[in-house]
């Protein structure tokens, strides 16, 4: 959860009257709140922590840091199935209506 | 250094680990705060890269581990009510409460929703207006200005079912509390580099002063951790103690400050206990009076809960860095992940997770029962 992964803008609108846009992570896209960087643009490199961009990150160091997060899984944990991870570590059958639907980019 | 080669840079990494050892003269115990830091420095191995006498002593930065038991017992409990939607970070699903865990309560009925951001929560108290939607909001100053925002946008958009279960807490209490305890034996800090994202550096000068400890604001890679912990032995090998940032990349001075605005405006500061811990004054957040109805502690009254802590967990005496996790008889044996009877055997920032998972091997009388 203190995983604060690294991803680029691609999209930015306002939904709610709060900023809000689409950050890839390496292929994996996701909704992020941008409210908290009001000046960061499209195609900038920001540094995204359940589901908020917190900090900018230059592209360099955020191309590395999201290889490695890839190289050690560290993606399919904090994008990925939780329940099956849950259940997996449990080594019980995962909960009736938990069943996981892998997101891909769009 | 067989784990060199694993590193995204190993000649820098082999120059780094050079320089540490030429550096030190004597041994010297430094502390990192954060779960994420613990859970890369035993997973690559760090620590065993460093001269003999230099020790990692591992922290209470595991958000998930310092989450006190009543508040567990509390989510535990709305989280079984009927009506109610009970949504969660997914590393909390295992968190062993007092009988049972959200896993469990998902299993036997209980409608526990797995979100990625707190907004999905809040988006899904919207889609059912007739249910009541509770978020589990724990964790430290990065997670805190996110679920600050989801409540903010809950009160300007009236949307009456959603509330916060808060138990939000804060690292530079938990320094103070290290350093003020009789049995301490850390010289110096890794800081955790996220935290300081938000925060800034401000709060730390007063604490390298007032302790006499460096405190190197530090990245979550490998290479980020040997540099940060570079830094830390040339403080300590010239006697100063100051506080340096290490992770500039990502940490300015100021910290995000529209973050830490919104902060002021949702929470305010309070006691807060800290699993395995105990309380620590001023270490935590609440939702602020103007906020107060949106609180799930206030919305649900939750009364007569009677913790009960497993009885040979050592796991506070872990967060505290007075052992590590193969000295507890229970690691391996009665304790695993599969059936954790502490909270730090479940987070992946859990010490004795991580133990488990990249040590178990190297501690064979701790596990041998296991078969």
């Amino acid at each position: 959860m203190c995983l604060a992964v690294p991803g680029r803008v691609v999209e930015i609108r306002v939904e709610d009257d709060t900023r809000m846009g689409k950050v890839d992570f390496g292929g994996v896209i996701k909704d992020v709140c941008l409210a908290y960087l009001p000046d960061l643009q499209v195609g900038e490199y920001t540094i995204v922590h359940v589901g908020f961009a917190l900090q900018r990150l230059d592209e360099e160091s955020a191309m590395q840091s999201l290889e490695l997060y890839k190289s050690l899984g560290a993606l399919e944990e904090e994008f990925g199935d939780q329940w099956g991870i849950a259940a997996q570590q449990a080594g019980e059958r995962r909960p009736p209506g938990t069943e996981y639907r892998k997101e891909t980019a769009e | 250094m067989k784990y060199l080669a694993e590193f995204s840079d190993p000649d820098l990494a082999k120059r780094l680990v050079d320089q540490i050892h030429a550096t030190v003269t004597k041994p010297w115990a430094m502390m990192e705060v954060c779960g994420g830091q613990t859970h890369t420095i035993v997973r690559h191995g760090i620590d065993q890269l460093l001269p003999d006498g230099v020790e990692m002593i591992h922290g209470p930065g595991c958000p998930v581990c310092v989450t006190p038991l009543e508040i567990i017992d509390k989510a535990l409990e709305i989280a079984a009510q009927p009506g109610v939607i009970f949504c969660s970070f997914g590393d909390m699903l295992r968190v062993p409460g007092s009988e049972r865990d959200l896993f469990r309560i998902k299993s036997e009925g209980g409608d526990v929703r797995v979100v990625y951001s707190p907004l999905d929560a809040l988006k899904i108290a919207k889609d059912n207006p007739d249910r009541q939607v509770v978020f589990f909001g724990i964790g430290f100053e990065t997670t805190a200005p996110p679920n600050a925002m989801t409540v903010y946008q809950a009160k300007q958009q009236n949307i009456p079912n959603f509330s916060l279960l808060v138990s939000h807490v804060k690292v530079p209490p938990a320094i103070e509390a290290i350093m003020q305890s009789p049995d301490c034996r850390v010289q110096a800090f890794l800081a955790a580099g996220h935290v300081c994202s938000v925060m800034g550096t401000s709060e730390y000068p007063e604490l390298a002063a007032k302790y006499k400890v460096p405190i190197v604001v530090t990245g979550f890679e490998p290479l980020d951790i040997l540099a940060g912990i570079l830094r830390t032995v040339v403080q300590l090998e010239r006697g100063e103690h100051y506080v340096e940032n290490a992770y500039k990349r990502a940490v300015t001075d100021e910290g995000n400050t529209t973050a830490q605005a919104m902060l002021s405006d949702v929470f305010e500061t309070t006691d807060r206990s800290w699993r395995g811990i105990g309380m620590i004054p001023q270490s935590g957040w609440q939702l602020s009076e103007r906020y107060r109805e949106y609180d799930a502690e206030y919305r649900f009254q939750v009364r007569d809960i009677k913790t009960e802590e497993s009885t040979v967990c050592r796991a506070g005496e872990v967060l505290q860095g007075h052992i590590k996790p193969h000295e507890c008889e229970a690691f391996g044996t009665l304790c695993t992940p599969r059936n954790p009877l502490g909270a730090t055997m479940v987070s992946s920032e859990g010490a004795c997770a991580a133990y488990y998972l990249y040590r178990r091997l190297q501690a064979p009388e701790a596990v041998s029962s296991v078969g």
